[in-house]
């Protein structure tokens, strides 16, 4: 028996385990964040009032905390070591996430347990640590954070099955918690249920790839993939898992034809919530689809013309193209189209963020390079934009109900002018307005989409923003032109002043940030750098032209 | 740094008027814009390309490398005789709302000095990516000036406004990534958005259908912006709507922005589409000259009048454009300059009356000329320059616009191409016919005629409370705004031809790619084979001249067709 194999084993043996070690070590940001869930499960049970308040400090310190651990051990020697399919990403994904997730959770400070804390405080009611949700709503929230972040570390299908799970099924009570109201209960079984079928979806399609590539490593499966594509195309079992997988995604996302739930939802669950529904789920939905499109990839795909022989095109397999790009166009129209329908603020901005998640599509089609870059640079703006709309939102009440329609807003400028003048460059951001954050997001996926030919799209994206334009300036213009109703009048600020001081950072970000975007432009970048440069070795190594 | 500090000034200015108390900030808003004009003023007379095609103020510094985006500025002369324009009509606007604007002050002047930087960045920029963002920010303060400040109706016509200006210019933006994209490709992936550099691509490199779809996308966003004929009804709404300084700003530089945009993009860098089109879009403009002077015909309200006025005024100025030889062209900038000046100053003019008697029904007034002779003479002299009275500087750019469609005829005999031709400039020049009567009318109901004050209020101050009660007749602050306007009008009109020289070699450097393919054209045709280059009085020399060989021409082609058969 020879000494070799037995020294090739071990050799093996080392490197699983260093890959393992260096996994285990890209994930300490969300080993933080899973250790600060259950020290905010603890301090919401405490019988101290000053240790409860003090729970969404643990978060927002855990989240900063992770912050700054990313760029510590997302070291691009590491991820290289992890094997993962676009090794960069996590890092400035992972950061703008723990940045908005603070955001995110200053908005829901005091949103929970406010009737109870209250009788607590005047003696009415004895304190009961089983009639306190405190503890559990935030550690729910770090858990679909942690969810989030782990998407983008993901190396096999599984890794980002379960990742998309714990993003998703912490925003299932999160709804049902959100407020004591019988529409939030609605909401959440109506999100829980057709988020059940959605997974089916996307599992059954996860199912397919297996069976089409034959291994659950998203990198195995790029290199069988580009093998497949190479020898005479992808087949069906491919394509059709893909889809299938994409169509589950698409309800992370929101997009159409996966839309539906959206309005209702978003209604139904109260203002802070709502915000981290727009943000949390519909990251994790555009990574995953990220790295789903990544396996099969932006080259060497070929059609069959009628004399038999293959030709060649640029993008994604021609099917998985023109599925992404019927759903990038009625996302991008059901969603503007619905908003400028709308007399509630809060369906409007859902139906918004639905036609975000449309021109969000238009970067993926466009794939690496610019589209993906785009994309990732989107999503930051979209964060933050979106959040401090929705912040402002969850700033005010009236007779201690939130304020949902878009009446409410009117005059708010002579009360509150800075809450109105926040809300109007959020709404200035959504609209896409140079030299505001949104807008340069907006020219980054353009850029994208026209770089990859899709011209027809991008077409279809200015035709939205302008209709787009219609329904924000009612943002602008209610809360800054408009005389206050009676109605309105009645609007205060709730208790808690973090909502609005999310709002106001969240308004000076989309004023600031577009100074610093240079930098930002080349985060993105470095965060999908290895990505083309990968594909070609892969193609060249299989024997496909050159692109 | 020159041409930056024409962005910076008036937005250090927007800021400290925004932050001092309410009280001052008019007078600090003057003071910037004071100092605005006199570096426009030490800029003009520093400027070294006048009257030649060369861009000067150059300055450039990398904002986003990875996408080729740069912070570049710089101006030639027809951009520096804009921005000159535009540094001009800000403290007349300035001045020109110290009575008028009473509430709200900061938020008025931060906002006007802020439109005033936006469109200096749209003059001056030399990256396309830095004209979108300055040709959409103008957007943010209009929308304020209207929206806060305006009419009763202001609410509808901002948003009008707003959602007009903002779609067309979303397709100019994506006409110009594609543009870009196209170049990108052509130097291996190395992203470019330098205005020169890709003009020059664009012109020289693009196919006939690809320019066709560039000139569409960059006319949804400028054309509505002129406004030209089907996509202008935003406009008469803004104007009226608009604070006073609001429709100065408005006639005077932002529907300039849009010519302009014509002027710098679609002209160089989509010749084979815009000499394909040309007589299209003339023919719109016509449309738009006609169409607005009948409307104007049957105004009552004269703010409504003027606005109207605007559009077909503009139409000339389109018209001269796409005649696409140096002599329409120079027209079409002169024009430019003109009717900022004299729209800019019956704007104000008629804001004057509306602040005294908070009308602008003409039915209600008549005969202000014996309680107001000093307005009136103002009144009557700007509407005469309006109206193309020879002498004042109406004339000089209308006669110009039209000479310039006149000669711009097939046999290439201009040495460029010719598009339009003799028919065109004959019913254009209806309009002027048309502008007479309409502006003559107006003159007649209310500065001459038997005397009448609007809404009883024959005090001779307005009743309104006003905390600065407003003499019967102009005060020496509104005389002072009014007096720079009228002598700039005059001088023009008396002696255009400096101007008409500095601007002249930007003007052909812009119309160079017609001049190579219409000098390719009659190199097979020997006769008339010049460019028509210089100065307008040499033009109109020269242009008679090919008038007869042309005739020659077509006798000798007759005699030739003749003996064939």
């Amino acid at each position: 028996m020879s000494v070799a194999p037995v020294l090739l084993a071990q050799a093996d043996a080392a490197g699983a385990a260093a890959v393992t070690l260096a996994r285990l070590i890209l994930v300490v940001p969300e080993m933080v964040l899973l250790t600060g869930a259950v020290v905010a499960t603890i301090l919401g049970l405490s019988r101290s009032r000053a240790l409860r308040d003090a729970t969404p400090a643990a978060v927002v310190i855990s989240l900063l905390a992770a912050m700054l651990l990313v760029p510590l051990v997302h070291t691009p020697e590491r991820a290289e070591a992890a094997g993962l399919l676009m090794p960069m990403l996590g890092k400035p994904v992972r950061m703008a996430i723990c940045a908005i997730g603070a955001m995110l959770c200053l908005v829901s400070i005091g949103l929970v347990d406010r009737r109870i804390e209250a009788a607590f405080a005047s003696g009415r009611a004895a304190f009961d640590p089983i009639r306190v949700i405190r503890g559990e709503y935030y550690a729910f929230f770090l858990l679909s954070v942690t969810g989030l972040m782990l998407v983008s570390t993901a190396n096999d299908l599984i890794w980002l099955f379960l990742a998309l799970e714990l993003t998703s099924l912490p925003t299932y009570i999160m709804v049902a918690i959100s407020r004591p109201s019988r529409r939030a209960l609605e909401a959440a079984v109506k999100y829980f249920f057709l988020g059940a079928l959605a997974t089916a979806t996307f599992l059954y399609g996860f199912a397919m790839l297996y069976g089409a590539a034959g291994t659950l490593i998203l990198t195995e499966m790029r290199d069988v993939f580009a093998a497949q594509a190479a020898a005479g195309g992808l087949g069906i079992l491919a394509v059709l898992g893909l889809i299938l997988a994409i169509l589950g995604v698409a309800y992370k996302i929101a997009a159409a034809p996966m839309h539906f739930y959206a309005a209702d939802v978003y209604e139904g669950a109260a203002s802070p919530v709502t915000a981290f529904l727009a943000f949390v789920p519909k990251a994790a939905g555009m990574l995953a689809l990220m790295l789903l499109l990544g396996t099969v990839g932006w080259h060497g795909h070929s059609v069959v013309d009628d004399s038999g022989a293959r030709i060649f095109h640029d993008g994604l397999p021609r099917a998985v193209l023109y599925a992404l790009w019927i759903i990038a166009a009625m996302t991008m129209t059901l969603g503007n189209v619905g908003a400028l329908l709308q007399s509630s603020a809060k369906r409007m901005l859902a139906y918004s963020s639905i036609a975000h998640s449309g021109y969000m599509i238009i970067g993926l089609i466009a794939g690496p390079g610019l589209g993906l870059n785009s994309v990732l640079f989107y999503l930051l703006a979209y964060g933050v934009m979106n959040t401090a709309a929705f912040a402002i939102l969850a700033g005010l009440e009236r007779q201690g109900e939130e304020i949902e329609s878009l009446a409410d807003l009117a005059g708010l400028a002579r009360r509150h002018p800075l809450l109105a003048a926040a809300m109007a460059i959020s709404a200035g951001s959504l609209i896409g307005l140079p030299p505001l954050l949104g807008f340069w997001g907006k020219l980054y996926l353009f850029i994208g989409g026209i770089q990859a030919g899709q011209i027809g799209l991008v077409i279809i994206a200015c035709i939205n923003s302008a209709i787009s334009a219609w329904y924000y300036l009612r943002l602008v213009g209610l809360p800054l032109l408009s005389p206050p109703t009676p109605q309105a009048e009645a609007v205060v600020p709730t208790p808690s002043i973090w909502p609005r001081v999310a709002a106001l950072s969240g308004a000076a970000a989309i004023l600031l940030l577009p100074l610093l975007v240079q930098p930002l432009v080349e985060a993105a970048q470095g965060a999908t750098s290895a990505t083309p440069a990968d594909f070609a070795v892969v193609l060249r190594g299989a024997g496909a032209p050159a692109p | 740094m020159t041409a930056a500090l024409f962005i910076l000034i008036p937005l250090a200015a927007a800021i400290a008027a925004a932050a001092v108390p309410s009280r001052l900030s008019h007078w600090v808003a003057l003071a910037g814009s004071m100092v605005l004009v006199a570096h426009g003023l030490v800029a003009a007379v520093f400027f070294g390309a006048w009257g030649t095609g060369a861009f000067a103020l150059a300055s450039e510094a990398t904002w986003l490398r990875p996408l080729g985006i740069e912070l570049a500025l710089g101006a030639d002369s027809v951009a520096m005789a804009l921005v000159l324009l535009n540094c001009l009509l800000l403290p007349l606007c300035v001045a020109g709302s110290f009575t008028a604007v009473q509430e709200r002050q900061r938020e008025y002047y931060a906002w006007m000095l802020g439109l005033a930087a936006a469109v200096n960045g749209v003059f001056l920029a030399r990256d396309v990516v830095f004209f979108y963002i300055c040709f959409e920010f103008t957007l943010i303060p209009l929308f304020f000036l209207i929206a806060i400040f305006g009419g009763p109706n202001r609410e509808r016509a901002s948003i009008k406004f707003f959602l007009y200006t903002f779609t067309g210019s979303l397709f100019t933006l994506a006409g110009l990534l594609y543009v870009a994209w196209q170049a990108s490709l052509a130097a291996d992936g190395a992203w470019t958005f330098s205005i020169a550099a890709l003009t020059d691509f664009a012109s020289t490199q693009l196919s006939a259908e690809q320019q066709g779809m560039v000139l569409l996308a960059l006319m949804a966003g400028f054309a509505v912006k002129v406004p030209l004929f089907p996509v202008h009804t935003w406009l008469p709404l803004a104007h009226t709507e608009a604070p006073t300084a609001g429709s100065v700003l408005l006639a005077g530089v932002l529907l300039k922005l849009g010519t302009y945009g014509l002027f710098r993009f679609a002209l160089p860098m989509v010749p084979t589409a815009v000499e394909e089109y040309a007589p299209f879009i003339a023919t719109l403009s016509i449309i738009g000259i006609l169409y607005a002077a009948l409307i104007c015909w049957v105004q009552d309200d004269v703010k409504r009048l003027v606005a109207y006025s605007s559009v077909s005024h503009l139409g000339f100025c389109v018209l001269g454009l796409f005649a696409l030889n140096p002599v329409g062209a120079q027209g079409s900038v002169l024009y430019m300059i003109n009717h900022g000046l004299s729209t800019g100053a019956l704007f104000l003019c008629i804001g004057m009356i509306y602040e005294r008697f908070h009308t602008r029904d003409m039915d209600a007034m008549s005969g202000l000329a014996r309680r107001m002779p000093v307005w009136a003479f103002f009144m009557v002299f700007f509407t005469l320059s309006s109206l193309g009275l020879p002498g004042l500087n109406g004339f000089v750019s209308e006669f110009l616009c039209l000479f310039g469609a006149f000669i711009s005829t097939r046999d290439a005999t201009t040495g460029y191409p010719g598009p339009l031709g003799p028919w065109y400039a004959a019913i254009a020049g209806l309009g002027m016919i048309l502008a007479a009567m309409y502006l003559l009318i107006m003159l007649g109901k209310i500065v001459f005629g038997p005397p009448k004050v609007p809404g009883g209020a024959g005090h001779g101050h307005d009743d309104h409370g006003s905390p600065s009660a407003l003499p019967t007749d102009l005060s020496p602050r509104e005389i002072a705004v009014l007096v720079p306007l009228a002598v700039l009008c005059l001088a023009i009109g008396l002696q255009p031809k400096p101007l008409t020289d500095a601007i002249e070699g930007s003007v052909i450097e812009t119309l160079r790619p017609y001049a190579r393919l219409a000098v390719a054209a009659s190199e097979a045709q020997p006769e008339g084979g010049f460019v028509l280059a210089e100065g307008i009085d040499r033009a109109t020399e020269r242009a008679t001249r090919p008038l007869v060989s042309q005739r020659e021409h077509s006798r000798l082609a007759g005699a030739e067709e003749g003996a064939a058969p």
